[in-house]
């Protein structure tokens, strides 16, 4: 393998990491308001990709990806408002079922809607044979949409959760729900306001990546599970890390796809998530003293 | 005569009942599906034992069935002629495992023979469920979901990307499975009336197993992990043991179901891997009230024959999503349970501990 190869390896690495880190950060959004892990964040995606595809028929195509983002945030919030918000201390079980339900039934609905096709956004800058040259390197202009964005959604991340009111508020419900709640802060709003974060940031990923990845109906399950193996993998509830980890994960597939058949990609990810679970379940990057007061 | 046997012999009756009734109405064809319905519902009784009595949920358990089925199958169909005198093929062969059958084209096909290849199968899983259950069944919650789900995707992942095992359209022509002479498990319509008896046969069996489990040494244990693990575990009780003892016994279940029913249907595909496979057991033991195995064993009946025949159309995975969310909003002890009452009241009256926190 020569240099050009192998960094040619890892951009396409880091493009897979950006959306799995993407992924992940939802997780931890939810996960960091609510203790719940959101078993339909991968489907967040797929609708912010379909719903922008089908947008782009009728109006351009910035307007189609806010549209996209819009009707994603609309769905999270109406997903957290009808399902989860009137349960009164619901078990963890119990939460895992709902999700993985509401995920059936958001790809049944897309399937309905969108059929089985693969579709995909244009390109946001050039086509898709457009490349820049980087001493040898070639790289999609998309490649660095992907890249740029997801930097632009964590720098947002880290602004709106250390210096605005919203954010913090959110922080301290995740803290202490009940001392958050006794400064009058509403817990349930931020529960909700969490997932439509998550849905919104999830979408855009959908958009972004949609030129280079495709989207359709069945994408969400695989990118949930690699999106909880990163954020798994940079400890859960810790964003800055989901994205170390997410570049980590990424580089790995695309590397993988040079020993084994690219059809056993997911095989090998999700090998990744099994053996860090067994082994590190606090993630690379957490602590393994707080891990031990955690239960896994 | 106990309530257990009781209700054996009723549910015997039922399935009498059931094939009498077909007879008579002229609609035997039913028992197909109601056949296929059987293997079904012997995985599905196994996952109820693992989630509503061990308290250990399994989003993987098509894994295990799909590598029942597709062991049984790649053995019993792939040629072992060109290494007929080879080392472990020869051995295989002096061991008396090898038949040899015509194949469609005249020729000799030289297999494993299906009593082999089930035991075979019935092993790997075993074996499987013992390697992945200890490090798996340590998990709780998020964690143990995600994990197995992640289990049934590798499996799913391996089987539709691996071309010996026919990739995308699996493997097909599965000889039929000779139990004794003039029985045996096969998809043909001659055989329809008494492949029925066999398959629910091999159900009631299973389920006499687990109630006597149940209300044994390890039943009790069981019952005490699922009040309070902790307590359990200061009592002296192997919590970790028991666990991954039934973990491995429904996994055994589950592959059993998908050897016999690949001989049935004559193939496996990877469908049979897939995800929503996993989902729509854990929908139907969900249903059936978790810890209920007839709960389980009759919402099996039902809804695998409706989905069998076809009846859900193309919402078919659309209706088990609804189901677990209704369920689970609803009535997270289950639909079938012994204090509806109780659970009318609980809903209106929004008082009291939440009724889920049971089957956490």
């Amino acid at each position: 393998m020569n240099i050009e190869l192998f960094f040619q390896y890892v951009v396409a690495g880091l493009t897979y990491g950006a959306i799995y880190a993407i992924v992940a950060i939802g997780f931890n959004i939810i996960y960091n308001a609510t203790g719940i892990i959101n078993f339909a964040q991968g489907e967040f995606v797929m609708l912010g990709g379909m719903t922008a595809v089908t947008l782009n028929h009728f109006i351009p195509l910035p307007a189609a990806i806010l549209g996209a983002v819009l009707v994603a945030t609309f769905v999270g919030a109406l997903i957290e408002i009808v399902f989860i918000r009137w349960l009164r201390g619901p078990s963890v079980l119990r939460l895992i079922i709902i999700t993985i339900g509401i995920s059936i039934l958001i790809r049944e609905t897309a399937l309905h809607i969108w059929g089985e096709s693969v579709r995909a956004l244009p390109y946001f800058t050039g086509t898709s044979v457009t490349s820049i040259n980087f001493r040898g390197v070639y790289v999609s202009p998309q490649v660095l949409w992907v890249i740029g964005i997801s930097a632009v959604i964590v720098v947002f991340l880290t602004l709106f959760f250390n210096h605005t009111l919203l954010g913090r508020q959110m922080r301290a419900c995740s803290a202490n729900r009940d001392a958050a709640r006794l400064c009058g802060i509403s817990a349930r709003n931020m529960v909700t306001l969490s997932f439509m974060l998550s849905a919104a940031i999830g979408a855009l990923g959908g958009c972004v990546v949609s030129p280079i990845t495709y989207v359709h109906y069945d994408i969400g399950t695989p990118l949930a599970i690699k999106g909880f193996t990163v954020a798994i993998l940079g400890g859960l509830g810790n964003s800055t890390a989901a994205v170390a980890a997410g570049m980590i994960l990424g580089i790995m597939e695309s590397f993988s796809i040079w020993v084994l058949p690219a059809a056993y990609k997911d095989v090998i990810s999700i090998s990744i998530l099994l053996v860090i679970l067994f082994v590190r379940p606090s993630g690379i990057f957490g602590s393994a003293e707080t891990a031990r007061l955690k239960e896994f | 005569m106990k309530a257990k046997h009781l209700q054996l012999l009723g549910f015997s009756l039922v399935i009498v009942a059931i094939q009498l009734l077909t007879q008579f109405t002229n609609s035997a064809y039913h028992l197909t599906q109601l056949t296929m319905t059987a293997y079904y519902s012997l995985l599905i009784v196994g996952l109820c034992m693992l989630i509503g009595y061990a308290g250990q949920i399994s989003l993987g358990h098509a894994g295990f069935f799909a590598i029942g089925g597709y062991i049984s199958a790649f053995l019993t169909t792939h040629d072992l002629s060109p290494y007929k005198t080879k080392g472990i093929v020869a051995v295989l062969a002096k061991a008396g495992v090898l038949t040899t059958r015509p194949d469609l084209y005249g020729g000799d096909l030289l297999t494993v023979n299906p009593w082999a290849s089930c035991i075979m199968a019935l092993s790997a899983a075993i074996i499987v469920a013992y390697i992945i259950g200890g490090p798996v069944l340590k998990l709780k919650g998020h964690y143990l979901a995600m994990a197995t789900l992640g289990f049934g995707i590798i499996v799913y992942r391996i089987v539709l990307g691996s071309g010996l095992l026919g990739a995308a359209d699996g493997i097909s022509d599965v000889p039929s499975f000779r139990l004794f002479s003039g029985i045996e498990i096969t998809g043909r319509s001659s055989a329809r009336v008494i492949n029925y008896y066999i398959a629910w046969g091999l159900v009631i069996a299973g389920m006499a197993l687990l109630l006597n489990l149940i209300h044994s040494r390890v039943g009790r244990a069981l019952a005490s992990i699922h009040g309070a693990e902790d307590a359990a575990d200061a009592m002296g009780i192997p919590t970790a043991q028991y666990k991954l003892k039934i973990f491995v016994l429904s996994a055994a279940f589950a592959s059993l179901a998908g050897v016999l029913l690949t001989h049935y249907n004559g193939g496996v595909g990877p469908s049979e891997a897939s995800v929503m496979k996993s989902v729509r057991y854990v929908a139907i033991v969900a249903v059936g009230g978790m810890a209920n195995l007839w709960g389980a064993l009759a919402m099996s009946l039902i809804l695998n024959y409706l989905s069998l025949r076809g009846y859900f159309g193309t919402f078919d995975d659309a209706v088990f999503g609804g189901i677990l969310i209704l369920i689970m909003l609803f009535a997270p002890g289950g639909l079938l349970r012994r204090q509806i009452l109780r659970d009318i009241r609980h809903i209106f009256g929004a008082k009291g501990k939440d009724q889920g926190g049971e089957a956490a």
